[in-house]
């Protein structure tokens, strides 16, 4: 007899689980769990925490322009990090900044996740002519890298729509470039684990019952492949959001009306050479840092759900 | 016993039967049937450089050749055979999980193996099957009052929710699993629980036919006495007809009704189970009841088979297991023998024995 | 003396859920040339048992207790370095699955030759020359084209076979198989048996055959020990024991077989199945499936419920049941009421 106690509740199971388990032991992976979660509130709730609204144009002086940050002499009390070039406040516009980057990047990875999970699974259920033709188009757009994406479909845009409407949708434009250019990833990872769940003899009892491929493939084998893609959605956001930064940085994503932690890392770059390194380096730290920890947490999680590495 | 009267009974239809198109009491008939698996892939892997030419090369895994078999309703039909022998594609073709290469499977009279899905559906109804690995054959995300829902809602899309769950609880007491446990998940039991649940599943829907692949290879020997006892008191409660398949001759020796031994694709001998385990006919028959360990005192007298079993791409000519057979001879390598009908219901494909040296 | 000899071996796991007690008390002998079974159902510990002989339990697992001495020399906290001149030297393993120690990258030669090699001092022509004397005594055909192939080209029986040549290889004093023909058809199991068997014998090695197949066992070894939940539950000569099982739980394994029972009746099954080791019951652990719980009066026995059973002598085996201790109390009540 299994004579376990009757585990009936969701939160009764989380409780149980090893995920929970290996995360109470595990003190790096808190620790990013936190300083994640710290910086997704602050960028969320920066239209209440920053001091200034940087999108509005009346609360910036010019006069302002490249103040230091406070441990520095010649700072301004109210400016803590100091301002940028255009004499706005640093801290405000990084934190309104971290809160653009974190929608482009999970934005760029549900529509990945979609798009990849999607035809991942048709590809890997029905095989044959449907796989060849899905995994062909995975790799042909592998082989176009997410920057050429970017400057093909940035220049489309622009040169049909005009490069104010560009400017208008940035942040659905990069979700659109990222998004698509990165879906073949979930697609081979969930093609693999569908094609390893596929043989397994539940998807046969499945069939034996008369159960549509439908039914087979969205009830019974997706669920049994979201694991890895939870894995990999880790790693994914982390990449989104370095893709980002770098289309900014190169001056194709986000303007710097409405800027992203990348086109602030650019905006202060040209500033380096004349002292005023705070406006390019702390954007470029709190990048460093919001991509370690999501990346850390995704090693952890990538420990906990490999089967290969715990057995349970 | 029901199976135990019946099995003189049925083995007499079966011999008197044999050799007209088709008897008409038979559940399940498998004609002539084939399968082949390609080992080349696609049309551009297959294409070759020979000699100069573009030529198109295709390799083949003859899984099964020619298999004929017939299946009486409430008997036993107990397939066995080493790995590789076929004898699970039989077992996937006749649940329509793989189309033949070429043959015929008729359920009850009628042509299965060329329907849709759609179509197929009625079947599925009468005809279910259970798998080897308890391990893999449930839903490991899906609760057992899901999985064994599933196939209810299916067939009687009609039912009221109390019908469902009512007749949910009534499987799970027939299998002895504990009616309150069907909010856990599969992983939750025990193996011997979970085939239990496997074969829940598969009564649920009331079939009269059961595929069961392997269903206790899988499990400890003395897990191993309760499912067949479950499966034996299933075949009693529901007159259930089995085609049972195993590699495990001491399980046929007690569950099955008639016996057939397959060897490399092909059938090499049919029997009642008594009288094969009494007198088997087909040398490769006597060498494989020959290596069954037994609790006897006495060392094992068993055949010894020289070489190992050839691969199924390149078939031999001849009799498939002439390689092998200490009694082949020039024409065993030639021809290939057919299943002939022995005096007691016996089938065998020897030229050997229809020779009378063996 | 015997060659090996193991006492009181404790064997936990330490898992999250706290500590999990694998083997507990497990005490057996061997003797030069001798062939022991160790039989159980999967869970029953025999696995743990012969793979903590030679210290092969992975972590989380740990021996906790308990002597194993080899040749009067003792293996637990023997160092991993010194270990390692007994492991695959004077005791060598079979697996269950041989791809699990053959390496796909190398020849079954060159495998061969390292592990000649690693133990000693000998030119790569007489290692060649002595794996491929091994070959020829497991009557592999051609053994020379063998030496060069990879394992991946031969069948599952011949991979086996190779096993036992690489088994072989430093004339160990004892092996250690592990379900050795368990993925194998019964053709071919046959022929490994008999193989082992025959090879055992003529050089006088010692085997510990792990199994679950009581066939197998009675066919090759001379002593054996039943396992269940981590306890040897009883021992003594295979012959005896398959013959005459005493504990209740040999027995019911032994008339579960289909064997045992008229075709087409049901069989002899045991209820339930074995208790997971992190919830051991109460006493002795078989008490909630066996049939002779009850005494006289039809009241299950306190000691049953309540006290772990010790061993007993019941003729030439070792039984450890409350049931057949009271029962040669009994015995023994009666010859002394006699003779006085």
């Amino acid at each position: 007899m299994t004579t376990q106690v009757s585990t009936t509740t969701r939160w009764a199971r989380f409780r149980d689980s090893y995920l929970l388990y290996s995360f109470k032991r595990t003190w790096s992976a808190q620790l990013c769990l936190a300083i994640f979660l710290c910086l997704v509130l602050a960028a969320f709730m920066a239209p209440w925490l920053a001091p200034t609204n940087p999108y509005d144009l009346r609360q910036i002086d010019i006069l302002d322009s490249e103040l230091p940050p406070f441990w520095i002499e010649g700072a301004v009390e109210h400016y803590t990090l100091g301002t940028d070039a255009q004499g706005r406040d640093l801290l405000s516009i990084i934190l309104y900044g971290t809160r653009v980057s974190l929608v482009i990047g999970f934005g760029a990875v549900i529509l990945q996740a979609i798009l990849g999970v999607t035809f991942g699974l048709l590809a890997g259920y029905l095989g044959g002519r449907v796989d060849a033709i899905l995994m062909r188009l995975a790799d042909i757009q592998l082989s176009f890298s997410t920057l050429m994406v970017a400057i093909v479909v940035g220049a489309v845009v622009k040169a049909t729509l005009g490069s104010s409407f560009y400017s208008q949708y940035a942040v659905l434009m990069l979700i659109l470039i990222i998004g698509l250019a990165e879906w073949p990833q979930y697609a081979r990872t969930v093609r693999a684990s569908v094609l390893a769940e596929k043989s397994k003899e539940y998807v046969d009892a499945a069939r034996v019952m008369g159960l549509g491929s439908r039914r087979i493939m969205f009830r019974h084998v997706l669920p049994n492949t979201l694991s890895p893609v939870f894995v990999i959605s880790t790693v994914q956001i982390a990449n989104a959001i370095i893709s980002e930064a770098a289309l900014s940085f190169l001056g194709l994503g986000m303007p710097e009306t409405h800027p992203s932690l990348g086109s602030l890392i650019k905006s202060g770059f040209d500033y380096i050479q004349s002292g005023s390194w705070w406006i390019t380096l702390i954007p470029g730290a709190v990048l460093v840092v919001l991509v370690l920890v999501i990346n850390l947490l995704g090693d952890w999680l990538r420990d906990v759900m490999n089967p290969r590495l715990y057995k349970g | 016993m029901t199976h135990v009267a019946n099995a003189p009974a049925v083995a007499a239809t079966e011999t008197a039967s044999f050799g007209k198109e088709a008897s008409t009491q038979a559940l399940l008939e498998i004609r002539e049937l084939t399968k082949r698996f390609s080992l080349s892939g696609d049309f551009l892997e297959q294409l070759r450089f020979k000699g100069g030419r573009l030529v198109r090369h295709q390799e083949h895994v003859h899984a099964i050749n020619g298999v004929s078999l017939d299946i009486q309703r409430g008997e036993a039909l107990c397939v066995v055979g080493e790995s590789g022998c076929g004898k699970s594609t039989v077992a996937r073709i006749v649940m329509g999980l793989l189309t033949p290469s070429s043959g015929e499977i008729r359920y009850d009279g009628k042509r299965i193996d060329h329907l849709t899905p759609r179509q197929l559906l009625p079947y599925r109804k009468r005809m279910q099957m259970i798998f080897q690995n308890p391990y893999a054959s449930l839903n490991p995300r899906m609760t057992i009052q899901q999985t064994l829902e599933e196939p209810l809602r299916l067939h009687h899309p009609n039912w009221e929710r109390e019908q469902v769950r009512d007749k949910v609880t009534e499987v799970m007491t027939s299998v002895g699993i504990d009616p309150d446990w069907g909010k856990r998940f599969g992983h939750e039991f025990s193996g011997g629980q979970r085939q239990r649940i496997a074969i829940a599943r598969a009564l649920a829907v009331d079939p009269e036919f059961i595929v069961a692949d392997e269903p206790i290879s899988a499990l400890d020997v003395s897990i191993q006495a309760q499912v067949l006892n479950l499966l034996m008191d299933a075949q009693q409660q529901h007159h259930l007809t089995y085609l049972f398949i195993t590699h495990d001759l001491a399980v046929v020796e007690h569950f099955g009704t008639r016996v057939a031994v397959m060897y490399l694709g092909t059938v090499c001998e049919v029997a009642p189970t008594a009288t094969l385990f009494a007198s088997p006919r087909h040398p490769y028959t006597q060498a494989l009841m020959s290596a069954i360990p037994r609790l006897e005192d006495d060392r094992p007298q068993h055949i010894r088979l020289s070489g190992e079993v050839p691969t199924p791409v390149n078939l031999p000519s001849g009799c498939v297991f002439h390689a092998r057979c200490p009694y082949a001879n020039e024409r065993c390598r030639r021809e290939v023998p057919a299943l002939i009908a022995q005096g007691d219901g016996t089938r065998v494909a020897c030229h050997g024995v229809e020779e009378g040296r063996l | 003396m015997s060659l090996l000899e193991v006492s009181d071996l404790d064997v936990r796991f330490a898992l999250r859920q706290g500590e999990v007690r694998a083997l507990r008390n497990v005490s057996f002998s061997l003797d030069r040339g001798e062939r022991l079974g160790i039989v159980g159902e999967s869970g029953a510990g025999k696995s743990v048992a012969a793979f903590s002989l030679l210290n092969l339990i992975a972590s989380p697992g740990f021996i906790a207790g308990g002597s194993i001495r080899f040749d009067g020399q003792e293996l637990t906290g023997l160092s991993d370095r010194a270990l390692r001149k007994v492991r695959g030297n004077r005791i060598s393993m079979i697996f269950q699955d041989p791809m699990m120690t053959l390496n796909p990258v190398l020849s079954i030669g060159e495998q061969m030759i390292e592990c000649l090699k690693a133990h000693r001092r000998i030119s790569h022509r007489e290692a060649r020359a002595i794996a491929l004397h091994k070959l020829q005594q497991v009557q592999i055909p051609s053994p020379e084209t063998r030496l060069d192939q990879y394992p991946h080209e031969l069948s599952g029986g011949m991979r086996q076979r190779i096993i036992i040549a690489i088994a072989l290889l430093l004339d160990p004093d004892i092996i250690i198989a592990d379900e050795p023909t368990t993925a194998l058809d019964v053709t071919i199991q046959a022929e490994i048996m008999a193989l082992l068997l025959e090879l055992c014998e003529k050089h006088n090695v010692g085997l510990i055959l792990i199994t679950h197949d009581l066939g197998v066992v009675s066919q090759v070894t001379q002593r054996m020990l039943v396992m269940y939940a981590g306890r040897v539950i009883e021992q003594g000569p295979t012959r005896e024991i398959i013959n005459d099982p005493q504990h209740p739980y040999t027995q019911g394994l032994m008339n579960a077989l289909p064997q045992m029972a008229t075709p087409g009746e049901r069989l002899n099954q045991i209820p339930g199945s074995m208790p997971s080791l992190s919830n051991l019951p109460s006493g002795c652990a078989f008490h909630p499936r066996c049939g002779f719980v009850n005494d006289a009066n039809g009241q299950p026995r306190r000691a049953c419920l309540e006290q772990v059973p010790d061993f007993v002598d019941s003729g030439n085996c070792r039984v450890a049941c409350h049931m057949v201790a009271e029962m040669l109390e009994e015995e023994q009540r009666l010859a002394k009421e006699e003779t006085s």
